[in-house]
């Protein structure tokens, strides 16, 4: 978690970081021209964004309703639902099922949820190993680092990253052997997660969606990794939160069509895998018992808020694709589980807002985020109502006594008129004949890194009425 | 109001504190253009219309200086914006702070129906298809992003902008990206600012135009500033002052020794 400073100085790093910077640079021509593809694709996908918005809007309005229906329809199906108020409910409540399950090995796919309850590490520190199996994932494991986007966590590295993390994570294999493409990488992770996949206690997923009227969860990936994690271990654990169901799955469908365009650019994830309980008699394979927890971690709280629209969110990344601040400096400086617009919104909510209200500071309201945002959350909106809660901080006095000094200013437009006239004439003076200063102490944020252009002389409102008195009447 | 159909719509300029401070011409040049456009200009007296406030989460102050502008355009047919920003503030924002006061937003909301962006009002309200001004030369136009993702403007500015005789107009890559003002978010986050400017100024510098147009002050602030500190030799004005031919002052940020365009 950060504050202003530590944000300030991993703003700095980031920019200065030359391999994160290449890396982001090529977000426009991937992500953001794949999703332009796949709109242009699909006619009538801004209609489908309005449905899915709806859809999400129902759901959360009777969200009780859809989630008993969901644990009632889940038990009948042979699962077990865990309901966990926090993060340590679930990590406890996830823990308890590995010990009575007499578990050493985890696999784990991708799992955003995961990451905010810090669920790798508990397990870990009880003495189980436990196994990233989504490949972006594993690396940000092996490396020890957090994902630095919600769907493509290793982003942040280069080939010759993961290169390095390889020999030094798997020092059993030949030390001359060939890592030099995508290709051989693939292959390395391939065969060393197949032995994990084949030797795990417990396979734990997180899940797209859960589906009330089946008590079934969806999963997406583009790896298979998450079939590999829940069906060959004997226990599958789904680890979820509650903004995650939908009623039908005719009511999955059009946010899975969104999901993926507004990911990746793809028509569907590679799978779609739905799972309702765990192995049946008659089944050949698969887990012998399926728990799914379902986290609140603050959610009752915004469901509750006038931030509710944020919990609409299917994440799918591309607010980050598209926002200028977090293609400027990546996913690690913001310091939160969730970063960019959709994180600056939520991360408050669920870690306590005096941690990290600064990231709504963070954004030029362009705008872009809710443009592309497959659910049409008011992420604009939802940023400035954390602003809104965040002036009153005695921690915003600074930047409050400022903006209440040209408030009152700016409410009294004949003493404005003065401090106008006079500041423009003298700003005007010391841009001379240039036109522009290249250095204001009053500004220096602002003249370190460009011109500012000087005012013309007079105010308009000035010249104007000397105008108006000069024209014949 | 009984001076018969014939009489002039009354446009009140709200020309925003940038323009009435650093670059009287826009506002002169957005008068010339309304007036082009059939209309009368009124200008009343005016201050701030209380965005930084309201994107700083000041809504108290925000109120205050939104019930001050929405008074001093009392009875005027029209107000009229040179910046897609500040439009969007009297026109989206407005009711939304109102809201919870029934009469505030109500008479809110009436006034935002009467505000319109400059090159918005001038094609979508007035049909202009002509225009005073005239340029030789190659243009390249900056969407601000207020302007063109909360009031759609998009468009209008080029349409106008193609009637310009001897005017070339190039459109740079990512034009629809921010260039990184955001008001004092320039000021709160000068290094991010920094990285987003750098990369619309790589955008622009690649088609070679000779001015970079935009329609809010505060992009032409910032892009101006970034573009004379590398020393490039790309000027900057907004749209108004092209299309009206108010080409007299010099260039923003260039001074009266600095070029020509």
């Amino acid at each position: 978690m950060t504050n202003r400073s530590t944000f300030d100085a991993a703003i700095a790093t980031a920019l200065a970081d030359e391999p994160l910077q290449r890396a982001l640079g090529d977000v426009p021509s991937g992500f953001v021209a794949a999703r332009r593809r796949a709109r242009t694709e699909l006619p009538g996908f801004e209609r489908l964004r309005r449905t899915a918005r709806d859809i999400r809007d129902h759901t959360l309005a009777h969200l009780d309703l859809y989630l008993e229906a969901f644990e009632t329809n889940a038990t009948r199906a042979g699962s077990k639902v865990h309901w966990a108020s926090n993060g340590e409910d679930a990590r406890r409540i996830i823990l308890d099922i590995c010990r009575n399950a007499g578990a050493r090995i985890v696999t784990k796919s991708k799992s955003m949820v995961s990451e905010e309850i810090e669920l790798r590490g508990h397990l870990e520190n009880a003495s189980l190993d436990v196994v990233e199996t989504d490949l972006g994932e594993y690396l940000v494991q092996i490396r020890n680092e957090r994902p630095s986007h919600i769907i493509a966590p290793a982003i942040h590295l280069r080939l010759s990253d993961v290169a390095d993390a390889f020999r030094a994570q798997h020092p059993h294999l030949p030390a001359d052997r060939d890592l030099e493409t995508p290709e051989a990488m693939i292959a390395e992770a391939r065969e060393v997660l197949r032995e994990r996949f084949l030797a795990a206690d417990v396979g734990i997923t997180g899940a797209n969606f859960l589906v009330a009227e089946t008590g079934s969860a969806i999963i997406v990936t583009n790896e298979g990794n998450a079939d590999l994690t829940m069906s060959l271990p004997k226990v599958h654990i789904v680890l979820t939160s509650i903004d995650k169901v939908v009623p039908t799955f005719a009511d999955a469908w059009p946010l899975l069509r969104l999901l993926a365009r507004s990911a990746t650019g793809q028509a569907l994830s590679a799978y779609t895998t739905i799972v309702t309980g765990p192995r049946r008699q008659d089944d050949g394979e698969g887990p012998e018992a399926c728990h799914i927890v379902i986290l609140d971690n603050g959610r009752t709280e915004l469901l509750a808020s006038d931030l509710r629209p944020v919990l609409r969110c299917i994440r799918c990344g591309a607010c980050m694709n598209h926002c200028p601040v977090y293609c400027s400096i990546g996913g690690h400086a913001y310091g939160s589980v969730y970063p960019g617009p959709i994180g600056a919104v939520l991360s408050p909510a669920l870690a306590g807002p005096g941690a990290t209200a600064h990231l709504a500071e963070a954004s030029t309201f362009c705008g872009r985020c809710e443009e592309v945002c497959p659910v049409e959350i008011p992420l604009v909106s939802m940023l400035r109502k954390w602003r809104t809660r965040d002036f009153s901080r005695p921690a915003s006095a600074r930047s409050r006594a400022l903006l209440r000094a040209w408030a009152f200013l700016a409410a009294r437009p004949l003493a404005y008129r003065i401090v106008a006239r006079l500041g423009t004439r003298v700003l005007a003076a010391l841009g001379g004949s240039c036109g522009r200063l290249e250095r204001a102490p009053f500004a220096s944020a602002w003249t370190r890194y460009r011109d500012l252009p000087a005012p013309q002389g007079r105010t308009f409102q000035e010249q104007w009425a000397r105008r108006k008195r000069a024209e014949p009447t | 109001m009984n001076e018969g159909y014939a009489r002039r719509p009354r446009v009140g300029l709200f020309v925003t504190c940038l323009v009435d401070l650093v670059r009287p011409s826009v506002g002169f040049a957005a008068a010339r253009l309304i007036e082009a456009a059939g209309c009368e200009v009124f200008v009343p007296a005016q201050t701030c219309c209380g965005q930084p406030a309201y994107n700083s989460g000041d809504s108290a102050s925000a109120r205050t200086l939104a019930l001050q502008t929405m008074k001093a355009f009392d009875g005027l047919d029209y107000v009229v914006v040179p910046s897609g920003s500040c439009a969007a503030m009297l026109k989206l924002h407005y009711p939304r702070l109102m809201a919870g006061d029934t009469e505030a937003e109500a008479h809110a909301r009436a006034f935002a129906e009467r505000v319109h962006e400059l090159s918005s009002f001038l094609v979508d309200v007035r049909g202009m298809t002509a225009v005073p001004g005239s340029f030789d030369g190659r243009v390249t136009y900056h969407d601000g992003c207020s302007g063109l993702r909360e009031l759609k403007v998009r468009e209008q500015p080029r349409r106008l902008l193609s009637t310009v005789p001897g005017l070339e107009l190039v459109e740079m890559a990512d034009t629809e990206t921010c260039c990184g003002f955001g008001g004092l978010f320039a000021m709160k986050f000068p290094a991010i600012s920094n990285a987003m400017v750098t990369a619309k100024c790589v955008s622009a510098v690649a088609v070679e135009p000779d001015l970079v147009l935009a329609g809010d002050l505060g992009c032409l602030l910032n892009v101006a500033g970034k573009l004379s500190r590398e020393g490039s030799a790309i000027r900057c004005r907004h749209f108004a002052e092209v299309l009206a031919g108010e080409l007299d002052a010099p260039p923003i940020g260039a001074g009266r020794e600095g070029g020509t365009a």
